[in-house]
């Protein structure tokens, strides 16, 4: 293990400048351990990760040895500076490139820091010029740095790509000191991280001498983590050293004890609305976090329609329109606002000072992401934060229990680094071919100096490289079209400019689910499904996921920007909704959260359920439904799987309980409904939430479990993620966009296309149609397996799945009940609540057929 | 397999899944918009779509002529992606589609993809045909008993928070639109405009292909 400093061991004046000391001191400041310990870093060239809560001067700790070393630089406008002096005409610059880099996750984070470092570098009187890069620094500015850099560039992991992409990266990288990045532990668990990894391998290239400083909040692998940061030699492993900032004090953590009745199920919270608007009245500023876009809306507009007081509450989410969030925030650095709702939009990002106390709404998925966001709460590192859960459901109340006894222990559960993406790689080796010419073989060890790529085989290497030249395909008919090409020694370089220009536009890993404009316009009418024209224009409310809005039907209702809205049509890019009066919207549009829960709480819930002694520590109503289920059927043991079967209203109930998480849950769904089938149980659909599966039929599952026709150990044999899976691979909509995402990002078809972003609607084939056709045509092509590694931690969470199937083997635990269970309570009302899946097409098609019928014959009657 | 009928200008056409519409009496079997070799095409531009569509397209057409065994074949327009298209077809390709001709007639119908249509490619070569009450030409104009392609029709239907695109048929019994037949060909919903155009107001159905039969739905449920 790398040592970890806390002290360092050289004397904070031979470490800090006297400018600096005066500075610190005149500020009524002294330099924090962890800020010292980053200096010795440095002048011991090494690289370092510091892992530090808000609030510690994380950034400032990172910038201070570049402040330093710099400080004693030559001012450019000295005559004698140095030899490569170039001449603009009105002044003299120096021609050496970068001399830091930072890299921050958000572009807005970017231009926040370098607003904090001006203050410093003015009252220092610093010779240091720091700027930021980010898609919206204009042209004219963009080629300047490229010319002039300054000391200090501020940007993002995109802007590096672009940057090194460039003819003048060694120019520009070559004299690089230091690369800073920022929320490194965010950055890590996407494929940004992976795009980052590749810009950090090149990088270490072109300037050997660049040493790399980490800032990141708390994770569960910082020894993994730190690896990110130093070039990996090849078959071993290799760390920077890990510098721990200490002193925080632990977050005061409570969960509601309402005085209301609990929700079965459900995810809005809203018997504690009272309460929650209370906590707000009785604090300075509250943030308020929801885990969905739709519960931030429902939430918003309850709060308002009680908010007697007139308390200033605003609404933050990633939907909003750009301007609206920037009004937001602005009143809030103001100090304007009581209380913001918010989404993961606020996880990350600019400090606001006097954030007071933090509400989490439902539930807390993970352990490291709560703390996380707790720590939004106060910025002064000596005093404690605050924080009140409030569980919606019930399941969420042992959620919300077992994450505050984890922060206590300051359990963390980041997920571990990612295993590079090769839809990334096939980007990123494109980006190389439009800077300098390269060879397969020294491409190939520098790419594998990056943690995430470290153990990348040759054969997947070429392959990427084979799928960027031609395609990739067994059918070899497109040398002639070939997007890089060899040169006689070997070199693979671009094969035209176009190829260049279309590398530039579609830079990046973050694919956006496709958005559509939502505008307000006045209802005309009930006339659902007819075509009149509407007024057009309208106010523009915000965005929202077309997937949404194809589930809808003219006339349907829901909540968007506060409000409950009537959909009325789609024209082009266009939502048109109008203002609709219902207290309850007709769809619920509770799509889920991003992250479903975490391994480590699910595993912590499960201990919790089997250790009766425990239950102490759970509010009454909870300890009698969990009595209760004791009594008439089962609570889980650790290892077991429990299953339940009852009747209800002419149905078949089969329900069970792995505790894995939505997204698990969904693809087991789907799996064990196509086993019931074969099996002749006549599965009608089922449900999912993070804690449960339910599925209903018509067959007697009780009947046939006692009977031996359906055996639960064999339904959920881990061979089901077999055949079962490829079969359901083949039509899967999630796999569908998965493989979408991978063939924007390697590049295969393109987001942008010179000069204009086309509609989405004048795009001439869909990725859906490519799909079915490379699966059966070259199904180990290389980007149905970048799909597939994709698959098996994204939306369908195939790993975790095989995993639960293969702890809970041999250990089912059946009851045969003559009712619904108390513990199949909340997942049972999901079932109508949430949309039902299966994809089952012609069952939809039907379905809508015979209500076509019904309005027929209802017209004639 | 449940047959689905589609009854345009007094004739029944059985519709197939795959898109097809097969003239029982005539033993005639009309495809629209095959779009062949529409991945190299888009290849000489830079975007390389698996090459595989080609021999997609027509192992389906293979398999659907087999289930019906036509005397006449009628491709309606945009059989082929580009006017140099056909230069690009491997000889694979270009043997099994002679294997598809054989023993039975077979018309290619030009549309505005493939205008120019080369003689070397077996079959005869048309702009329209006629037979009985029935017109089969590319671009829709919306006469009385024209069976067009040109538009991909597609469908969306909604219910219950779920929905779902299908490729589809569209007709008012007087005059039809067939769905594209190619593997990369994209559609138009048939709330377009465009559809309103050739379907006078009292509206139409479009039949949804689906896994096992085609759905009759009207198109003002569809979007």
């Amino acid at each position: 293990m790398p040592p970890r400093i806390l002290q360092t061991s050289t004397e904070p004046a031979a470490l800090l400048p006297d400018r600096f000391q005066a500075w610190f001191a005149a500020r009524g400041w002294s330099p924090r351990a962890h800020q010292l310990a980053l200096l010795e870093k440095a002048r011991e060239d090494r690289s370092a990760l510091l892992i530090a809560p808000t609030g510690a001067g994380k950034t400032l700790a990172g910038f201070l040895p570049t402040l330093v070393e710099l400080s004693t630089q030559p001012l450019t406008r000295d005559a004698g500076a140095k030899k490569n002096l170039v001449s603009t005409g009105r002044s003299v610059q120096r021609s050496g490139g970068l001399h830091t880099l930072y890299i921050s996750p958000l572009k807005a984070l970017a231009i926040d820091i370098a607003r904090n470092l001006e203050r410093p570098i003015a009252e220092m009187d610093l010779p240091i010029k720091v700027e930021t890069r980010t898609g919206d620094t204009p042209v004219s500015r963009r080629q300047r740095q490229r010319r002039y850099p300054p000391d200090v560039l501020l940007t993002t992991p995109e802007q590096l790509a672009l940057l090194l992409s460039s003819d003048d990266a060694p120019f520009l990288f070559s004299s690089l000191k230091r690369i800073v990045l920022d929320e490194l532990h965010a950055l890590v668990t996407s494929k940004r991280g992976d795009l980052l990894s590749l810009g950090l391998a090149r990088l270490w290239r072109l300037a050997p001498q660049m040493r790399a400083i980490g800032l990141s909040a708390t994770v569960a692998e910082p020894e993994q983590l730190a690896r990110f940061l130093v070039p990996q030699p090849d078959g071993k492993e290799r760390a920077a050293d890990i510098v721990v900032a200490g002193g925080a004090a632990p977050p005061v953590v409570e969960m509601l004890d309402t005085r209301e009745r609990l929700p079965w199920a459900g995810h809005s919270a809203r018997h504690a609305l009272p309460e929650i608007y209370e906590l707000i009245k009785a604090n300075k500023t509250t943030l308020v976090f929801v885990n969905t876009r739709s519960q931030a809306e429902m939430l918003f507009q309850n709060l308002w329609s009680m908010n007697d007081d007139g308390l200033a509450i605003a609404l933050h989410h990633g939907s909003l329109d750009v301007a609206q969030r920037r009004k937001v925030e602005d009143a809030m650095s103001a100090g304007r606002l009581r209380g913001v709702v918010c989404t993961s939009s606020l996880d990350l990002g600019v400090d606001w000072g006097d954030v007071d106390l933090v509400v989490n709404i439902g539930a807390p998925k993970g352990s490291s992401r709560l703390m996380q966001r707790i720590g939004r709460a106060n910025h002064r590192l000596d005093e404690a934060s605050r924080a009140v859960l409030v569980p919606a459901n019930r399941f969420e109340v042992l959620e919300c229990r077992v994450a505050i006894d984890a922060i206590a222990e300051n359990a963390q559960d980041t997920p571990p680094l990612r295993t590079g993406a090769l839809d990334v790689l096939a980007q990123h080796v494109l980006g190389c071919a439009c800077g300098e010419p390269f060879f397969s073989d020294e491409l190939y060890g520098e790419v594998r100096t990056a943690a995430p790529y470290a153990s990348l085989s040759r054969q997947d290497f070429d392959d990427v490289v084979d799928f960027v030249a031609s395609g990739g395909y067994a059918l070899k008919t497109y040398e002639r079209f070939a997007r890089i090409k060899q040169d006689k020694e070997g070199r693979w370089r671009v094969a035209n400019p176009k190829v260049r220009q279309s590398y530039r536009m579609n830079v990046g890993t973050i694919v956006e689910d496709d958005m559509l404009k939502v505008r307000l316009v006045r209802s005309r009418g009930s006339g659902a499904g007819s075509t009149g024209v509407i007024a057009r224009g309208g106010r523009l409310l915000g965005e929202i996921e077309e997937a949404f809005i194809e589930g809808l039907s003219p006339g349907d209702t829901f909540v968007f920007s506060g409000e409950v809205v009537r959909y009325e049509t789609l024209v082009e890019d266009q939502v048109y909704v109008s203002r609709a009066h219902d207290k309850d919207p007709k769809v619920p549009s509770y799509m889920g959260g991003k992250f479903p829960l975490s391994t480590y709480l699910a595993e912590r819930v499960r201990r919790l359920l089997d250790d009766g002694r425990a239950w102490g520590g759970l509010p009454e109503q909870v300890r009698d439904w969990l009595s209760l289920q004791k009594d008439v059927s089962r609570v889980p043991a650790v290892r077991e799987l429990l299953v339940e079967s009852f009747p209800r209203a002419n149905k078949h109930y089969l329900v069970c309980y792995p505790f894995e998480g939505r997204l698990a849950h969904q693809t087991l769904g789907m799996l064990l409904t196509r086993r019931l089938e074969r099996a002749r149980a006549r599965p009608l659909g089922f449900v999912a939430n993070e804690y449960a599966v339910a599925i209903w039929g018509l067959g007697d599952l009780s009947f046939m479990i006692r009977d031996g026709r359906v055996d639960l150990n064999a339904l959920f044999d881990p061979d089901m993620l077999g055949d079962d899976l490829e079969a359901w691979l083949a039509e899967s909509a999630l796999m569908k966009r998965t493989f979408r995402n991978c063939a924007i990002i390697s590049g295969l078809i393109a987001r942008r296309h010179t000069g204009e972003e086309k509609s989405r609607r004048q795009v001439l084939f869909s990725t859906d149609l490519v799909y079915d056709v490379l699966r059966k045509h070259q199904a180990d092509h290389v980007l149905l397996r970048a799909a597939r590694a994709d698959a098996a931690t994204g939306l369908l969470d195939l790993r975790r799945l095989g995993d639960m199937l293969m702890r809970i083997h041999g250990r089912i635990t059946h009851r045969e009940l003559d009712r619904v269970s108390p513990l199949a309570v909340p997942v049972m009302l999901e079932i109508g609540r949430e949309s039902v899946y299966g994809e089952a097409a012609d069952e939809l098609l039907a379905e809508a057929a015979d209500e076509l019928v019904k309005e027929a014959m209802d017209r004639s009657g | 397999m449940r047959v689905s009928r589609v009854t345009i200008s007094d004739v029944t056409f059985a519709a197939d899944l795959s898109g097809a519409l097969f003239w029982d009496e005539q033993r005639l079997l009309v495809v629209s918009d095959l779009h062949l070799e529409k991945g190299s095409s888009f290849a000489t531009r830079g975007v390389l779509l698996p090459p595989y569509d080609t021999i997609a397209t027509l192992g389906r057409l293979a398999a659907v002529i087999s289930r019906h065994d036509p005397r006449v074949v009628i491709a309606l327009g945009d059989s082929f992606h580009d006017r140099s298209a056909h230069e690009r077809l491997s000889a694979e390709d270009r043997d099994a589609l002679a294997a598809l001709q054989t023993g039975r007639d077979w018309i290619w119908i030009s549309g505005n993809h493939d205008p120019m249509l080369p003689r070397d490619l077996g079959g005869t070569i048309a702009d329209e045909v006629a037979i009985g009450p029935i017109t089969f030409r590319h671009e829709p104009t919306g006469a009385h008993g024209e069976i067009a392609g040109h538009l991909h029709p597609k469908a969306r239907v909604s219910a219950r928070g779920r929905s779902m695109e299908r490729r589809c048929f569209a007709s008012d019994g007087m005059r039809a639109v067939m769905p594209a037949f190619g593997a990369y060909a994209g559609g138009l919903s048939v709330r377009d405009p465009a559809f309103a155009k050739i379907f006078p107001a009292n509206g139409f159905v479009a039949h949804l292909l689906g896994d096992r039969r085609v759905h009759a739905i009207a198109a003002s449920r569809c979007h």
